[in-house]
């Protein structure tokens, strides 16, 4: 399937929930946040937050700003 | 002195706030936040770099008990964009408060009020403690608290300007009608800067470039705590009134003849 990730085209078959994507990049320790599609997707819900074909994911964080 | 100070239902000490952008490294950031005695930092919401998914954030040095952490909404131009961001920057479990930053102009990063407003409105019925990034216009400053919000946060000029205070009389408008803190964000290049905000009687100063760019962010960044200190006690002591002429300071009576 192909994945839309921070603006980037990502085809993969191994990642089927958030969880895994954030694994896929090695992000398990950092402080993330997730959108699919738009939405928010709750930390507690990345196991269990399935992901399909098309969908476009968002993974910001916190960088310098004033 | 014991002079503590809430925004919304948190209560601090140090009433100078102190943006986290523009550091060019992290040792010397982590120093000048320590020196600055600083309790809110502010930061930016952006897309992570998936090619550089590692590389060292400054966030991940604090420890995240001692600080607030204040997100802003810089990069939005429109209220809906402002609000997504905030909401994601919640979302991290990290903070409720969030800095309203609705840009109108490219060139002189002034806030667009219409913006702002809107965004500010939306925040606050979301349960955020909002901190509204505004121009120095009193009407607008009104018009934020009245949809609520917990600070407002009138700039003394553009932002990363250094020019310092521009519109000293309606700031002291804002800070004389305000129900809630008054921040001057934005524009402050000195010491001095930061000192006169508070005598005006500003609650707190937020400030970024005027550290991060110094020759010494170091040593700046404890001028400019001084700074804030020494403008917070003056404004509490009362500063005379300005003569047109002198008044001796030592006795005219009494004098050898």
């Amino acid at each position: 399937m192909l994945l839309r990730v921070n603006g980037k085209e990502l085809h993969t078959n191994e990642i089927h929930t958030v969880q895994e994507l954030l694994a896929h990049y090695q992000l398990q320790q950092k402080i993330v946040v997730v959108e699919k599609n738009g939405d928010i997707v709750d930390r507690t819900l990345f196991a269990s937050t399935p992901l399909a074909d098309g969908d476009r994911i968002e993974i910001v964080h916190f960088v310098g700003g004033g | 002195m014991v002079d503590r100070w809430k925004i919304g239902n948190v209560e601090f000490g140090s009433r100078l706030l102190l943006g986290t952008g523009k550091f060019a490294d992290l040792d010397v950031q982590s120093r000048a936040v320590e020196v600055s005695e600083t309790e809110i930092l502010t930061f930016a919401v952006r897309r992570l770099d998936l090619d550089n998914p590692h590389a060292e954030n400054f966030l991940e040095r604090l420890d995240l008990k001692r600080f607030t952490l204040l997100p802003n909404t810089a990069g939005a131009y429109t209220a809906e964009e402002a609000v997504r961001i905030a909401r994601l920057a919640r979302a991290s479990g990290l903070c409720d408060m969030i800095k309203v930053e609705v840009i109108g102009d490219p060139k002189t990063l002034l806030p667009d009020p219409i913006g702002t407003l809107e965004a500010s409105k939306q925040l606050v019925e979301e349960g955020f403690t909002v901190l509204a990034y505004t121009s120095d216009d009193p009407i607008l400053a009104k018009r934020l608290q009245e949809v609520g919000v917990h600070a407002v946060m009138p700039g003394a000029s553009p932002i990363g300007s250094g020019q310092g205070i521009i519109n000293e009389h309606y700031l002291r408008f804002i800070i004389e009608d305000a129900t809630v803190p008054v921040i001057i964000d934005a524009g402050i290049g000195s010491p001095a800067d930061a000192a006169r905000a508070m005598e005006l009687g500003a609650d707190g100063v937020l400030l970024n470039t005027a550290v991060a760019l110094a020759e010494d962010p170091v040593k700046m960044a404890e001028a400019m705590k001084w700074g804030v200190i020494a403008g917070r006690l003056g404004y509490l002591a009362g500063r005379i009134p300005k003569k047109r002429y002198a008044s001796a300071s030592s006795p005219t009576e009494g004098m050898i003849e």
